[in-house]
């Protein structure tokens, strides 16, 4: 019966749209622009090899591995007990932290480095530390920015959790510790491993933070390339290095899907049943994410605070002055207009994104029965995840020499930006919703189908019912993703349709103190933005699936 | 075992009725085609009179509401602007789409990266016959970009200098270059890097044309054992750094614009900083028309226009730039805050060209080590 259930066309449609549909995004605007740019930089004339024995070269590339491999294990020992206390524990002001903690990751580069090196400055508050263009003071920063891609991925898996197995455990006799070392952490394998490697990206392609905070001592790959090809024009030293990246980043990935391997099934229930409200036990947990969300909150705090300083002392003038064009026009449009251009776009790269990887995880959960179709998907897994350890400059000057010719023309064209934003949440929304795909036990769609459910049918009832709540957390975070988007987005957008990081960007470039705060005030206006949204996408109540 | 389509019950689904695999992949293969056709825009017909150009910019660019409209109202012809990162980025993207050109008109290549552009043949020949004799200082070198590219604007970088905290503390300004490398200076002067920010070039080319040929290296050194701190971006130096009265930090000299200080201007008319005008070294803008534009004569207008006194009125208040035409006017204030050295440092820009990576990794050695 089951094997018939399989061979079902309508099986075979559903695996050809589903791998089809990302497989043509990425090559289209993905893999094409970037093998363009590569392939032009390495047909070229001069020494292919002489940029990799550049000591500085080895260095960066040394470096890059240690800040992300570091920032990426910190964030998943802290992101972990902040998990638990966000998506395990019943309190009050519960959705309104979980979409607090998201604030770092949406907030500008660039205002987030100079609020850093604000505090940190001989000098500042922190300056006690020492800590102004240190190794460490990147790695805080880092760590800062995307701690919560660990607390939303993994407490996502999490909520859904039956904790029964916990329960009989303590019952048993263990302690929180070893329950928690024991059961707990082996079930959420999938996810802490997924999470991890998305904060290993985007710390190993990191940019605006790396070059605010290290001043010029410390750099990555991606500071390197973005040197090389927009100062120097040399692209050939920029494509082996291109390729550099791409080989420390698929490494990576071989790593984490190796570690991941298959996360058996699991016992899922509704998240109302999952929570339940703080006990003593718990007090690690608490007092771990009550400091940890001190330490975030401190440069979100200088950054309100300095909003909220204007020329004339304190108050509200820099967030009036954000429905003008800044000094002097420093501005195309106001401030408000960037704001409803960000959301618009980031609406629709979050459609994108959302139906691609959902489209994408119902394949990746399957386990075809041939090990050639298991290695195929492995590697289909892996295509997906690329863009986020690409560098923005090599994709972005890739965009310029491919997307040229009609039907393609549309290196001007509004439509790049939320497609490049979406392809930068893409991996997100994946990561995000296939561990919760491949826990569900096998049995349940076999029922289903032995029962006479088509396999869309099936498809519906079983993994969407199931995915509902991981799909909309994953939404949450690729709207905020495209919400701070910078790289790509100020390298496609239309200087009359600029988003707010954008505008940001601009303010903060401009002598005069009324634009550095304007920035500054924006900066918050974004901040508070994405948290409304994520507050209300929280508040959608997605009916309970029941217990399975 | 019911049908695959669902039971009878239920509408058999669109899907279902493509049987074969084949079918369906031309499906799919249909809809990506119609989506992306979808997205693409129509091609412009060729001809002389466009009803729309595309000026391709630096970030930078900006002019009040209503100076672009001024052009369509004399010719008919609408400007799109596209901007295209900074002045290096800009001659780069330039060059890589040489095949199919970015636009038809370019704005706010510099002295700095003129010869790239020029070598790389980006440039249509096309200079505005509007210049005059005043503006022959501006002009490049004839094999340089002389025929290509005319000048728009220009703006000297400097060193700033916080007067307040000079004052206070009962210290003499510095004046040249050679002062900033004085111990009692120590410690008090930021700058951006030349490698990641293009005030910070034109700072290592003003100490590069001040001292000769190993001369600039001793310097830094010098430089460097005196305190300088080097940050990646200029605003980074500027807003955290600098103590001036929108700055946070605590030195009191940095490297920033001729035109920064009129913006720290306070209500009751004190100016608390000032830039150091034997320090400077001058960045002159320019405009071209694009090699490979279907409509050079109407491209040729819009470069005139940008050199017309209704863009360059418009230049100081909107870009922080000096305009370069000699019957423009220069806004009210300007003339008294705003200085313009009278000899900055200058090197041609064919030697910027040829120098430039040597250059920066020889610095990035000495103050980046």
């Amino acid at each position: 019966m089951i094997a018939l259930a399989r061979r079902r066309p309508g099986t075979v449609f559903w695996m050809v749209l589903g791998v089809g549909v990302p497989l043509v995004f990425l090559a289209i605007f993905f893999v094409w622009p970037v093998l363009a740019i590569v392939g032009r930089g390495l047909f070229g004339e001069g020494p292919l090899l002489e940029v990799l024995a550049r000591p500085r070269t080895l260095r960066l590339v040394g470096l890059t591995l240690a800040q992300a491999a570091i920032a990426s294990v910190v964030c998943v020992l802290v992101g972990l007990p902040i998990a638990h206390v966000l998506y395990r524990l019943r309190f009050r002001g519960r959705g309104l932290l979980r979409a607090l903690v998201v604030v770092p990751f949406v907030l500008p580069t660039v205002v987030v480095g100079v609020a850093f090196r604000t505090l940190l400055r001989e000098g500042g508050p922190l300056g006690f530390l020492g800590l102004d263009g240190t190794f460490p003071a990147i790695l805080l920063a880092l760590v800062f920015f995307n701690i919560s891609v660990v607390v939303r991925t993994v407490g996502g898996t999490w909520e859904g959790l039956d904790s029964r197995q916990e329960e009989a455990a303590r019952v048993l006799g263990a302690g929180p510790a070893r329950v928690f070392l024991t059961i707990t952490v082996p079930r959420l394998s999938g996810s802490i491993i997924a999470a991890a490697s998305i904060v290993f990206l985007f710390c190993s392609t990191a940019f605006g933070v790396v070059l605010v905070l290290g001043g010029t001592r410390f750099g990555t790959i991606e500071t390197e390339i973005w040197l090389l090809t927009t100062q120097f024009l040399d692209l050939r030293a920029a494509s082996v290095l291109s390729i550099t990246q791409l080989i420390v980043v698929f490494g990576m990935l071989l790593l984490a899907a190796r570690a991941r391997g298959r996360s058996t099934a699991q016992r899922r229930v509704g998240a109302l049943r999952s929570s339940r409200p703080p006990r003593v036990s718990d007090a690690l947990p608490i007092a771990v994410a009550v400091v940890t969300a001190l330490l975030l909150a401190l440069p979100i705090v200088s950054l309100v605070a300095r909003s909220l300083q204007t020329r004339d002392g304190w108050g509200f003038g820099n967030y009036l002055a954000l429905s003008g064009t800044g000094s002097r026009n420093a501005l195309v449009v106001p401030v408000w207009t960037a704001l409803g251009n960000s959301l618009a776009v980031a609406a629709q790269a979050t459609v994108l994104a959302v139906v691609i990887g959902l489209c994408a995880s119902l394949v990746l959960s399957r386990t075809p029965r041939s090990a050639r179709g298991r290695r195929a998907l492995e590697w289909f897994d892996g295509a997906l995840m690329l863009p986020l350890g690409v560098s923005a400059v090599t994709v972005g000057f890739g965009f310029l020499i491919t997307l040229n010719q009609p039907p393609l023309d549309l290196r001007s064209s509004p439509v790049l930006v939320p497609i490049a934003q979406a392809l930068v949440a893409l991996p997100l929304v994946v990561r995000t919703v296939l561990p919760v795909l491949r826990g569900i036990d096998p049995r349940l769609r076999e029922a289903a189908a032995v029962l006479g459910s088509a396999p869309w049918r099936v498809m519906r009832d079983v993994d969407l019912a199931i995915v509902a709540r991981p799909v909309l957390a994953a939404s949450g975070l690729a709207f905020a993703v495209a919400l701070g988007e910078f790289g790509a987005t100020s390298f496609l957008s239309r200087p009359d349709r600029p988003t707010l990081p954008v505008v940001i960007f601009r303010l903060i470039g401009l002598p005069g103190g009324d634009n550095f705060g304007m920035a500054i005030a924006a900066a918050v206006v974004l901040a508070a933005v994405t948290v409304l949204v994520i507050a209300l996408v929280e508040r959608l109540r997605v009916g309970t699936i029941g217990a399975f | 075992m019911p049908a695959q389509g669902g039971n009878l019950l239920q509408p058999v689904p669109l899907y279902e009725r493509a049987r074969t695999v084949q079918k369906k992949y031309a499906v799919i293969a249909a809809l990506a085609v119609i989506t992306l056709a979808g997205c693409s825009s129509p091609a412009p017909e060729a001809g002389s009179d466009p009803s729309k150009l595309v000026l391709v910019t630096h970030d930078s660019f900006a002019l009040s509401d209503g100076t672009l409209a001024e052009f369509t109202k004399q010719t008919g012809i609408e400007v799109e602007i596209q901007a295209a990162g900074d002045a290096g980025e800009l001659v780069n993207k330039l060059v890589l789409t040489k095949d199919s050109p970015l636009g038809d008109v370019v704005f706010g290549i510099d002295n700095t990266f003129a010869s790239r552009a020029v070598n790389e043949g980006v440039l249509a020949d096309y200079v505005s016959g509007d210049l005059t004799s005043a503006e022959d200082g501006y002009l490049l070198p004839a094999d340089q970009g002389g025929e290509q590219l005319t000048p728009i604007d220009n703006g000297d970088v400097c060193v700033n200098v916080d007067h307040e905290w000079f004052t206070e503390n009962g210290i003499a300004e510095p004046v040249t270059l050679e002062d900033l490398a004085e111990p009692r200076y120590k410690d008090l002067l930021v700058v951006p890097a030349a490698t990641s920010s293009s005030p910070g070039l034109a700072f290592l080319l003003a100490t590069i044309a001040a001292f000769d040929d190993d001369g600039w290296k001793d310097y830094w050194a010098a430089l460097v054992d005196n305190g300088v701190k080097i940050d990646a971006g200029w605003s980074d130096a500027y807003y955290v750094d600098f103590s001036g009265p929108s700055s946070e930090g605590d030195r009191p000299i940095v490297v920033s614009y001729a035109s920064s200080p009129p913006f720290e201007v306070q209500e009751d008319g004190t100016v608390p900083t000032g830039a150091l005008l034997d320090t400077c070294f001058r960045q002159t803008e320019y405009a071209g028309v694009i090699n490979g534009t279907k409509y050079p004569e109407a491209a040729g207008k819009l470069v005139d226009f940008l050199f017309s006194t209704t863009v360059q009125n418009d230049i100081p208040e909107s870009m922080y730039v000096f305009p370069v035409n000699a019957a423009a006017t220069l806004p009210e204030g300007w003339a008294e805050i705003a200085k313009i050295a009278e000899d900055p440092y200058v090197i041609s820009p064919a030697e910027i060209d040829a120098n430039r990576e040597t250059w920066l990794s020889e610095w990035a050695a000495i103050a980046t080590p």
